[in-house]
């Protein structure tokens, strides 16, 4: 039984994140012990408790909304970046896909007033577009698609900080609140507000990333498209010798992941949680907590849900250390100490791959060994 | 006319630091890793040399202190890179993956250190940062002339260049013949941490009076970008580097223009990172980087 536990990818992936996770609290911990010893344990179990630290149950589902909220555009991204890396493409530009696809639904919205949808369906198209241009440029320029992606990041960043400009408050640099400018571009609550104590901020964007992210694993599992791009990413060689489009399938997948993206944004600021500041200076962090969130789920659209949710839950619970002793940037500094952890995952699970392996074949000889003896006898 | 020779030390200014990065990630691509890391690493360098600088101009031995300041710079940032160097060739972690993960932790690392010693998000304002000399020139682009010509000398006309280089194309062959791969792999990343370290220290030293979270703004990026348009050669790394320093100096002279005013400051902005993508796209082509590069290398067993 035990044997065929560590067999199972799944079950690997799990250990190796929770492994990172423990790992990353455990260097948090001694971080905040080298700054002030007297806290240190007492801010740790802060910032995992989150919304736990309030004692009222309707305050603790408010927050526990609020923390979903912020997890569904960041599932949004990972899957992004999950996807592009399922065919072995490194999309760090989903930063900037994002940030397209808050560009253009916004604008939608506050400009032209569009409804929910055709808003959503918009930034989607934004994210895409850029998403493909940097497939093109990998597939027929041979750019690096790191590289154009970054590039990319900055140029739409400012563009979005020009555009967005038109419809921001004359005395601030945020754009109008959309609640109130146009309250038909916000996502339809369906009554889930409700369910988290009358959190305005819940709406079908939560249930909508979770089916997106369902409906990734069914198109990378289930279908032929999926096995052609998962071909690709295990040997290019070999796929493009089967007959398959490889430049053709990079630049989908780089627009199918800029659309994920796109939509991510969307998803966030259709809700009205939050406004773009026009004097933003540096890429929107989604796209690359994402990336940490995209390695911590082991790679699995389902494993993303979960440690997206984590890395929200423990960004958010950062704010409520207490600030007389360490501050504010704490959480920042944790949440960036299991990022960088985060990577190690694939790490590990290569090295217990090894290890499992090296097992079986120790038991394998010896199996040979008492054979021979018995033969013998 | 006047106007162009006027505006040749703002263009050697901006460009310096962006080519003295650019050489450290062409070294660090040659032995064979991919350095994506250079962003944070030049953060983390000015972060420490801006905050040496200020501790020291307070204490009163402002003489030494921008010396001193780089050299702590390029301490710190090497010794951080040691991270990248540990993860990508002793773990065989994605080096894409775990240079991110440095960006990242550069961000909180420096905030946090300013947090610790000045109690504020960035570090505090000192005086005097570099000074120009009789041409009007910063030292730091004497620095970076140097670093270029070491740099090309070590890489072709020593004994160790041609090892360093073997190992980015051929890490099995390399070793074949007794060369220790990790070992040169440990120097390239080191190299290209103390040098982005240096860098950062220059731009923050030259260019503002103090480190925020804002001071290096994707010209880490621009040199690995630079890199690649260079070819993985000196002289085209420092061409490259010129170009796009050229690109990003225009948007600072283009306020000096009344007719420019007009344009959005965001597009020029833009510039600087619109030239970079174009030109890789206008000459894209065969493949020149390193054979090896980005690939772990586990040693041995192949």
């Amino acid at each position: 039984m035990k044997k065929n536990l560590w067999k199972s990818e799944g079950f690997k992936s799990l250990i190796a994140s929770l492994i990172c996770i423990v790992l990353g609290m455990l260097i948090g911990f001694l971080v905040l012990l080298f700054i002030n010893p007297a806290g240190a344990a007492e801010a740790i179990f802060t910032v995992m408790k989150n919304f736990f630290t309030y004692s009222r149950t309707s305050a603790q589902l408010k927050y526990f909304g609020s923390t979903l909220v912020k997890t569904a555009p960041l599932l949004m991204c990972a899957l992004s970046i999950m996807f592009a890396y399922k065919v072995g493409l490194f999309n760090i530009g989903a930063s900037g896909q994002y940030c397209a696809g808050i560009c253009a639904c916004l604008y939608a919205a506050l400009k032209w007033h569009w409804g929910w949808l055709p808003c959503m369906l918009f930034a989607i198209l934004a994210g895409a577009v850029f998403g493909s241009i940097v497939g093109l440029l990998k597939s027929y320029c041979n750019v690096n698609e790191v590289i154009s992606g970054i590039m990319l990041n900055w140029i739409i960043l400012y563009g979005t900080n020009m555009i967005l400009s038109q419809v921001k408050e004359t005395t601030s640099p945020y754009t109008f609140e959309i609640r109130t400018t146009s309250p038909e571009a916000i996502l339809p609550s369906l009554g889930l507000g409700k369910l988290f104590n009358n959190n305005i901020y819940v709406t079908i964007a939560i249930p909508l990333s979770i089916i997106m992210a369902i409906l990734i694993m069914i198109l990378l599992d289930k279908t032929k498209f999926g096995y052609e791009l998962k071909a690709t990413g295990f040997n290019k060689n070999a796929a493009r010798y089967c007959g398959m489009a490889e430049k053709k399938n990079t630049i989908l997948t780089l627009a199918i992941a800029g659309g994920l993206a796109g939509m991510g944004a969307s998803l966030l600021y259709q809700t009205g949680f939050t406004q773009w500041e026009c004097s933003t200076s540096s890429v929107p962090g989604m796209g690359f907590n994402g990336i940490a969130a995209t390695f911590l789920g082991g790679l699995n659209p389902i494993g993303t849900i979960f440690s997206s949710y984590f890395i929200q839950h423990i960004t958010a619970g950062g704010a409520y250390v207490d600030k007389t002793m360490y501050c504010s940037q704490i959480s920042d500094l944790i949440s960036a100490i299991i990022i960088y952890l985060c990577g190690f995952v694939l790490f590990l699970k290569l090295a217990m791959n090894a290890i499992v392996s090296r097992r079986e074949e120790k038991e394998i000889k010896k199996s040979e060994l008492e054979n021979d003896k018995g033969g013998i006898a | 006319m006047n106007m162009i020779i006027s505006s040749i030390p703002t263009i050697l200014m901006i460009v310096a630091p962006i080519l003295i990065t650019a050489i450290g990630g062409m070294i660090c691509e040659r032995s064979g890793v991919v350095n994506i890391a250079l962003e944070g690493l030049m953060g983390i360098g000015a972060c420490a040399a801006a905050s040496t600088h200020y501790l020291m101009e307070a204490a009163g031995c402002g003489r030494y202190s921008i010396a001193v300041a780089l050299l702590v710079g390029m301490l710190v940032s090497g010794l951080f890179s040691l991270i990248h160097a540990v993860a990508s060739i002793n773990f065989n972690a994605d080096q894409t993956i775990s240079g991110t993960g440095i960006n990242l932790l550069a961000d909180g690392v420096t905030i946090f250190a300013s947090q610790i010693l000045f109690h504020a998000d960035r570090t505090k304002e000192f005086k005097v940062g570099m000074v120009v000399d009789k041409l009007g020139l910063y030292p730091t682009a004497y620095i970076a002339l140097v670093v270029v010509l070491v740099a090309w000398y070590v890489l072709y006309k020593t004994p160790f260049g041609l090892h360093l280089r073997a190992c980015g194309e051929h890490p099995a062959a390399a070793e074949s013949v007794g060369i220790n791969v990790r070992r040169i792999r440990y120097i390239g990343v080191g190299v290209s941490g103390i040098l982005s370290g240096l860098a950062g220290g220059c731009i923050v030293l030259t260019q503002t009076i103090q480190y925020t979270s804002n001071t290096i703004n994707g010209r880490g990026f621009i040199a690995i970008a630079a890199v690649a348009f260079g070819r993985w050669t000196p002289l085209g790394v420092t061409g490259a580097a010129f170009l796009f320093g050229a690109a990003q100096a225009f948007s600072v002279i283009a306020t000096n223009f009344p007719a420019l005013k007009v344009i959005p400051a965001e597009w020029f902005n833009m510039l600087p990172y619109a030239i970079t993508l174009i030109a890789l796209i206008v000459f894209s082509g065969k493949d020149y980087a390193p054979q090896a590069s980005g690939k772990p290398y586990s040693g041995g067993a192949s």
